[in-house]
């Protein structure tokens, strides 16, 4: 009994070891994505009770009818499962990914980037001058190259000014990027309106880039353009950069402790405006491979949510590229659905629009919660000082 | 016991058999400790030994797995903080909890607020209370101040004074002095027999021997989770505590032995320093330190050593002033120029400027490095070759991690410093810069420092040792500059100069001193 046990012993140590093991990676990998999850799931349940409430505004529907929220989600998924859905998730997803790619190396900095509106539309602006200049000579291997290019250019410009402004003046980016949105706004209306307007138009409208060989092709199904998959060679680029190269050390060491990074000889300042730049040049992606891909025309009022929604995305893939990947791709599949949704189960697409508020909404107050939490709980576990810096960058990334 | 159970009156509180498991380890390993009224009571033990863990039990953060907690003879509960609170425990910790920009009557009454009416805060009556509080104990506090602007020490107060206010009649301090000066320390002692004399019981923790001694009517030593023994300050000796709290002996003063000192290594010539205020808080600083020798700052804090230091490593800008390296101007170069030119520096505050809590150990080895071979091969980082050195250094510094891939923030201080050590000391240095090398660290983790700062100096190093701590300084420097408003005052043999000398010119400058005596003369 005795031998039995020693032997039964050494081998649930064995056992024990790899149980630990495996449930340490299994840890590993849950505890970063368990929030987000937590935050999707709850959003999920209170769209449901929203649609219920409402449910009664739907024609044939009485009220407080939770099958027509079951039949919604079910629209939904139905509409991202088709082949067609598949290839329009990817198609939404990639400004999303581009510019949520943008604002989570700003967070890993330690920078709230909310200038992805204006980014985002100078990328356009950007493509769009490229395209209505030289593709009128040029073949389409030359001109969606540079206009690519041109569009990266403009959208790191709109990104260089706020961080400029913050390693010379210390002016906060969160200021200065709202305020050049809509200075950008405005120069996107004067740019669409004036130099790039069709003459003899009879309304101010940019040309068609169909007509200027620089529509993107099409690889997948009906509009599945190749920006699709710039976005995705773009994550591994991005977590290349950032955990791979001494730069993108250098980018979250100044974004988790300046003070340490400047200790360690980093021109934090430099990379302040450095970093500014690859997130303006994000969204300016975002922005020209959504001209050139999707929309190919724009006329002065021309604008977008991206910049915006890109910030949900860094936050629910909490700044890690294939986080950003994966959250771009659900908040993609969200909008593809939604049109069935709509004819299917009769309730209106903006239903997408209010799941994602609630996702930021529940992802915002569990960073709270940690953040309240860490400072009322752990005694003496870290410096005064660093708690509300750390959360700051933490929380957010 | 014995006096308290011939009296027949129970201990005021009673912590019996308590055990808290954490997964892997006993964080405490049934635990006694009783506490009398009018006491004060040290629990001594190292970095991570169970004290803050019995404490939160106390306070009702942590739940122990077994025990039962007895105040005056009757068995209680403690469900959280605020049940603490209402028991009369009370618990100062480490990191205030102060808002700045209110007074201090404000920060006292937060929480227990004085209404004049429903709606409002009786400011009159709050202010008259608690300076009628402050006055009591003699805290010599204006109830009007702004904490913002009140030092360190005196924000200490403020916290002491929330928990009298709300009729504290055991108080916990954890680690008090770590935040504080020499005398802001003594300040604090005598507040605390004050307040024990009026018959509150006080746990005082600590791993300052000789603070322990200072202060406390009995010490209960911990070591990985257990109660060692238990002593009274006048029937033991530092030795004897320090071989309890770390289970070996340990030398509390290091054999430095005889410096051989070289060449001149650093001079610096009128060296003129603004702080962050652009006042000019060193306005002439001149030295020299040679090779092999280690040149003591003694001080109190706040006379121009940070901005000394920060000139020195490249992290702050002279106004004027030159300072060579091995007869090369050095000066203005950046951190890094000085980095690769053979000066090492260990930050006085290694949490903020030393380390990136939240990156694994060995991104943190290579903070100054990461850039160049072997660890980087242009912009491309060697990750092979970080993860190798990493765990050389783990293993040459004494680093006690599972591995060196964790969270440097799961380190204990100890273990944290010596992270920086490993990292600033792994090279052949010409200058090491170090600014309170041993702040806040339990006995073992100094003795390890100490030993390998003169092992460097031994190496040939010239060493720049600030502390705020003049005992250290005493105790380490081979020759001892005093810095008194910004200017080196006197410059003193390591061996011959005595602590009261030191302590003076510290405290006068000498300078003012001897112009004094000569207007006497005269």
């Amino acid at each position: 009994m005795s031998g039995l046990r020693v032997v039964s012993g050494r081998t649930r140590r064995v056992l024990g070891k790899a149980r630990t093991t495996i449930a340490r990676s299994v840890v590993a990998v849950a505890r970063p994505i368990a929030e987000p999850l937590v935050a999707i799931i709850l959003a999920l349940v209170v769209g449901a009770v929203g649609i219920a409430l409402l449910s009664g505004l739907v024609p044939g529907h009485s009220a407080f009818d939770f099958g027509l929220s079951v039949q919604a989600y079910l629209a939904l998924l139905e509409g991202v499962a088709s082949p067609n859905g598949i290839t329009s998730t990817l198609v939404y997803a990639t400004p999303l990914i581009l510019a949520g790619l943008g604002v989570a190396l700003g967070f890993k900095a330690g920078l709230f980037n909310i200038g992805g509106r204006g980014q985002f539309l100078m990328g356009a602006v950007g493509a769009m001058a490229v395209a209505s200049t030289i593709g009128t000579t040029q073949s389409s291997y030359i001109t969606i190259p540079l206009a690519l290019l041109a569009g990266a250019a403009f959208g790191a410009a709109a990104g260089f000014i706020p961080g400029l402004l913050k390693a010379t003046s210390g002016a906060h980016e969160v200021v200065t990027t709202i305020m050049l949105n809509y200075i950008l706004v405005f120069v996107t209306y004067w740019a669409i309106s004036g130099p790039l307007s069709l003459p003899n138009a009879p309304q101010p409208i940019t040309v068609d880039v169909m007509t200027r060989n620089a529509a993107l092709p099409i690889i997948l199904g009906r509009d599945g353009h190749i920006g699709i998959l710039l976005a995705l060679v773009a994550v591994p680029l991005v977590w290349f950069l950032l955990y791979r190269t001494t730069l993108g050390f250098e980018i979250r060491s100044a974004g988790a402790n300046p003070d340490a990074a400047r200790y360690g000889g980093m021109k934090t300042n430099r990379l302040i405006v450095l970093t500014m730049s690859l997130a303006g040049m994000m969204s300016g992606l975002a922005g020209s491979t959504t001209l050139l891909g999707v929309v190919h025309q724009m006329a002065p009022g021309y604008d977008t949510t991206v910049g915006f929604d890109a910030i949900t995305v860094a936050l629910l893939g909490r700044s890690h590229p294939v986080g950003v990947l994966f959250a771009g791709l659900l908040l993609g599949a969200m909008r593809a659905g939604s049109q069935t949704m709509q004819i299917q189960a009769g309730v209106p697409p903006e239903l997408v629009d209010a799941l994602q508020a609630i996702i930021l909404v529940f992802l915002v107050v569990n960073t709270l919660r940690r953040w309240l939490g860490r400072r009322a709980g752990a005694p003496g576990s870290m410096s005064s000082t660093g708690v509300a810096e750390r959360a700051g960058a933490e929380g957010i990334a | 016991m014995t006096e308290d159970a011939a009296s027949g009156r129970p201990p005021a509180l009673e912590m019996r058999g308590i055990t808290k498991r954490y997964p892997g380890v006993v964080a405490n390993d049934h635990i006694d400790l009783d506490l009398r009224s009018g006491e004060i009571h040290a629990l001594l033990g190292e970095n991570g030994a169970g004290k803050t863990t019995l404490m939160n039990v106390l306070y009702g953060l942590a739940r122990p797995d077994e025990g039962n907690i007895l105040m005056d003879g009757q068995e209680i509960a403690i469900a959280g903080p605020s049940d603490a609170i209402a028991r009369g425990i009370s618990m100062v910790h480490q990191h205030f909890m102060l808002v700045p920009v209110l007074s201090v009557a404000e920060n006292v009454i937060l929480g227990a607020e004085t209404m004049s009416n429903r709606l409002f805060v009786d400011h009159r009556e709050a202010s008259k209370r608690v300076g009628a509080l402050a006055d009591r104990f003699g805290f010599n506090l204006d109830p009007h101040a702004k904490v913002g602007s009140l030092s360190v020490g005196q924000q200490q107060r403020v916290e002491i004074l929330k928990a009298l206010y709300r009729e504290a009649r055991i108080l916990v301090l954890d680690e008090p002095t770590a935040v504080l000066t020499p005398h802001e320390t003594d300040e604090i002692f005598a507040l605390l027999r004050r307040l024990a004399a009026d018959g509150r019981s006080i746990v005082f923790i600590s791993h300052k021997l000789y603070e322990v001694l200072a202060v406390a009517d009995r010490i209960t030593v911990i070591r990985r989770g257990r109660v060692i023994g238990e002593r009274r300050p006048g029937e033991t000796t530092e030795a004897e505590l320090a071989e309890l709290m770390v289970g070996r002996e340990v030398e509390l003063t290091v054999n430095r032995g005889e410096s051989h000192a070289g060449e001149t290594v650093l001079r610096v010539e009128g060296l003129r320093i603004a702080d962050d205020r652009r006042q000019e808080v060193v306005p002439d600083a001149s030295f020299e330190i040679r090779a092999g020798e280690i040149l003591g700052v003694a001080g109190v804090a706040g006379n121009g050593q940070d901005e000394l230091v920060q000139a020195l490593v490249g992290l702050r800008r002279a106004l004027g002033g030159k300072v060579t390296l091995m007869g090369r101007d050095v000066t203005g170069l950046s951190a890094r120029r000085l980095n690769e030119a053979g000066v090492g520096y260990v930050p006085g505050d290694r949490q903020r400027f030393g380390l990136i809590l939240a990156f694994p150990i060995y991104d943190n080895l290579v903070l100054t490095s990461y850039y160049r071979p072997p660890f980087a091969h242009g912009l491309i980082r060697d990750d092979a070759a970080i993860l190798a050195s990493a765990a050389r250094q783990v293993e040459r510094f004494d680093i006690r991690t599972p591995s060196a891939g964790v969270s440097t923030s799961t380190l204990s201080g100890g273990n944290q410093q010596k992270v920086v050590v490993a990292r600033e000391f792994d090279r052949p240095l010409k200058l090491l810069v170090l600014d309170q090398p041993t702040r806040g660290l339990d006995v073992g983790s100094v003795e390890f420092i100490h030993r390998q700062i003169v092992a460097k100096r031994d190496a040939g190093t010239a060493v720049l040792l600030v502390s705020a701590e003049l005992d250290e300084v005493m105790e380490m420097a081979d020759r001892i500059a005093v810095m008194y408003r910004g200017r080196i005052v006197a410059v003193l043999d390591g061996r011959t100069a005595e602590k009261g000398e030191v302590g003076l010119l510290m405290a006068t400058g000498g300078r003012e001193q001897a112009a004094t005596d000569k207007e006497a003369l005269a």
